[in-house]
């Protein structure tokens, strides 16, 4: 009976649940759904993380390369992300080229990436003009049940906190790059950036987390990015429907939030990880 | 076609907008068109609609609406891509796409040079070409760039060079209904405070750009 409801009437269905303020799956309006975060699973990258975010999972892998740095940033190294969404992940998304909803998120995680300096890219030189190491993180999403940017930026994180770098020296006499495996450095990640997103129900109320489902009956999302100084590294609302500055800062609140709660959780698995 | 130019200038203190300029209606093909001049930036647009719409692009409740953001050099990358979802989603929020089911309204817009706050320059052209057009819209809105310098100050409709030198670029699109922040983007970090502050002084900016669309259109139908 609510399931036949719920097909014909799907907005309607979901008003019902937001009235008694909570949702269908049993979570409150601000709740977030059960995260995991497994790191270093992919022996062959360089560095990976494995994010689930309720069904939602995303998946980063981090490969090092070295790489001339450009003529008019000598002493600047390159991080490279890109996220995927392949036809796996849901029914929508069809293989060929990324789709406009993949490379608007690559845009977006390159952007967090920049906006937080959670790396600085002069800290990936290592001659200057000469050699600078390369980082291209993949994100792919394996299972997308809404809330992809927040997974993605996450599961970015903790992949980079587990990248270790093999120590790079110059060879005078030579001029060529000597690499030793045996000797590993991880990043120095100065931010640790968190993402946070909203959607918008009816112009008025926002909810946390949304699912697949929420997405598409929302009206409107709005994205946060906080670091742990509670400063802003990204405001993402990409139309949708109008908010005040008021409702803008609750996002901005509950961001806050969330932030304290996900580094208590990387910050537990970088802990259990015993290093090789 | 007469062309016509309004022209406008805001003083808000210390934050002062760029001299605004824009002709409406300069395209013969498009249902509306607009060219919007901020300063040294300028970009045109042209909108198409409602018109047929692909079997596989059509929506059964409303129209469909899709934007091109063509560079002024070289061809459209992921940076245009997410520009254009930006546009797209608040140009959705306005029109009243549900008065037009199974259509399609395609807005393409073409950066004729780029000095600084070219997304914002983007949205106000946006909106004026859905104006020309006369798609029915729930709101108007306009795009104002805020720039925070490393002192702290806020300039708002910054030049290229300012935006290079501030800390955190913030675009905003605010609805003419009470202005309410229909997009936000922002580049490089600010603290909450900033944010607001920039809102604020966006909002305040926004009652002269609404008040220059206004004269813009009244001097465009006037001679007709």
């Amino acid at each position: 009976m609510a399931a036949a409801f719920k097909t014909v009437e799907p907005l309607e269905y979901y008003r019902r649940f937001l009235k008694e303020n909570c949702r269908p799956d049993g979570r409150e309006l601000g709740e977030f759904r059960t995260t995991t975060v497994n790191i270093g699973s992919i022996t062959t990258a360089d560095g990976s993380a494995l994010v689930k975010l309720g069904n939602t999972t995303v998946i980063c892998g981090v490969k090092a390369e070295l790489a001339a740095p450009a003529a008019d940033s000598a002493n600047k190294g390159y991080i490279v992300p890109n996220v995927e969404l392949p036809s796996l992940c849901a029914e929508r998304f069809r293989s060929g080229p990324p789709g406009e909803e993949a490379q608007a998120a690559s845009q977006f995680i390159a952007d967090v990436i920049e906006n937080s300096q959670m790396i600085v890219k002069e800290d990936l030189c290592i001659a200057n003009g000469k050699l600078a190491w390369v980082l291209y993180c993949d994100i792919i999403c394996l299972d997308y049940d809404g809330n992809l940017l927040d997974a993605s930026v996450f599961a970015l994180l903790a992949a980079l906190k587990n990248v270790q770098l093999p120590s790079v020296t110059i060879n005078e006499e030579t001029g060529l790059s000597e690499v030793n495996l045996k000797q590993k450095n991880p990043l120095i990640i100065r931010k640790h950036p968190v993402a946070t997103s909203f959607a918008i129900f009816d112009d008025t109320l926002l909810i946390v987390d949304p699912t697949a489902e929420e997405e598409d009956l929302a009206t409107g999302t709005v994205t946060i990015v906080t670091d742990e100084e509670g400063r802003l590294c990204s405001v993402h609302k990409p139309g949708g429907s109008p908010l005040t500055g008021a409702k803008l800062q609750d996002c901005i609140t509950r961001a806050i939030t969330r932030h304290k709660e996900v580094k208590k959780l990387i910050d537990k698995v970088i802990k259990s990880i015993t290093p090789k | 076609m007469a062309a016509e130019v309004a022209e406008a200038e805001a003083a808000d203190g210390r934050c002062r907008l760029r001299r605004f300029s824009c002709e409406l209606g300069l395209l013969s093909r498009p249902d509306g068109s607009a060219a919007f001049l901020q300063g040294d930036t300028s970009v045109l647009a042209g909108l198409y609609g409602p018109a047929e719409a692909k079997i596989s692009k059509e929506l059964p409740d409303r129209a469909a609406l899709d934007v091109l953001l063509r560079p002024k050099v070289g061809l459209p990358g992921v940076l245009e891509r997410s520009r254009e979802q930006l546009l797209q989603q608040t140009c959705e929020a306005v029109v009243l796409g549900v008065l037009h089911p199974r259509t399609a309204i395609s807005l393409v817009l073409q950066v004729l040079s780029d000095a600084g706050s070219l997304l914002s320059c983007c949205l106000n052209a946006a909106c004026m070409a859905l104006l020309d057009a006369g798609l029915p819209l729930s709101a108007l809105f306009c795009g104002v760039t805020c720039a925070l310098q490393p002192d702290g100050a806020i300039l708002l409709d910054p030049t290229a060079r300012q935006e290079q030198e501030a800390r955190a670029v913030l675009t905003f699109a605010i609805a003419s209904a009470d202005r309410k922040v229909l997009m936000v983007t922002t580049k490089g970090s600010c603290s909450v405070q900033e944010m607001q502050q920039c809102l604020a002084a966006a909002q305040r900016a926004a009652d002269t750009i609404f008040q220059f669309y206004r004269d813009s259109v009244r001097r465009r139908y006037s001679k007709c």
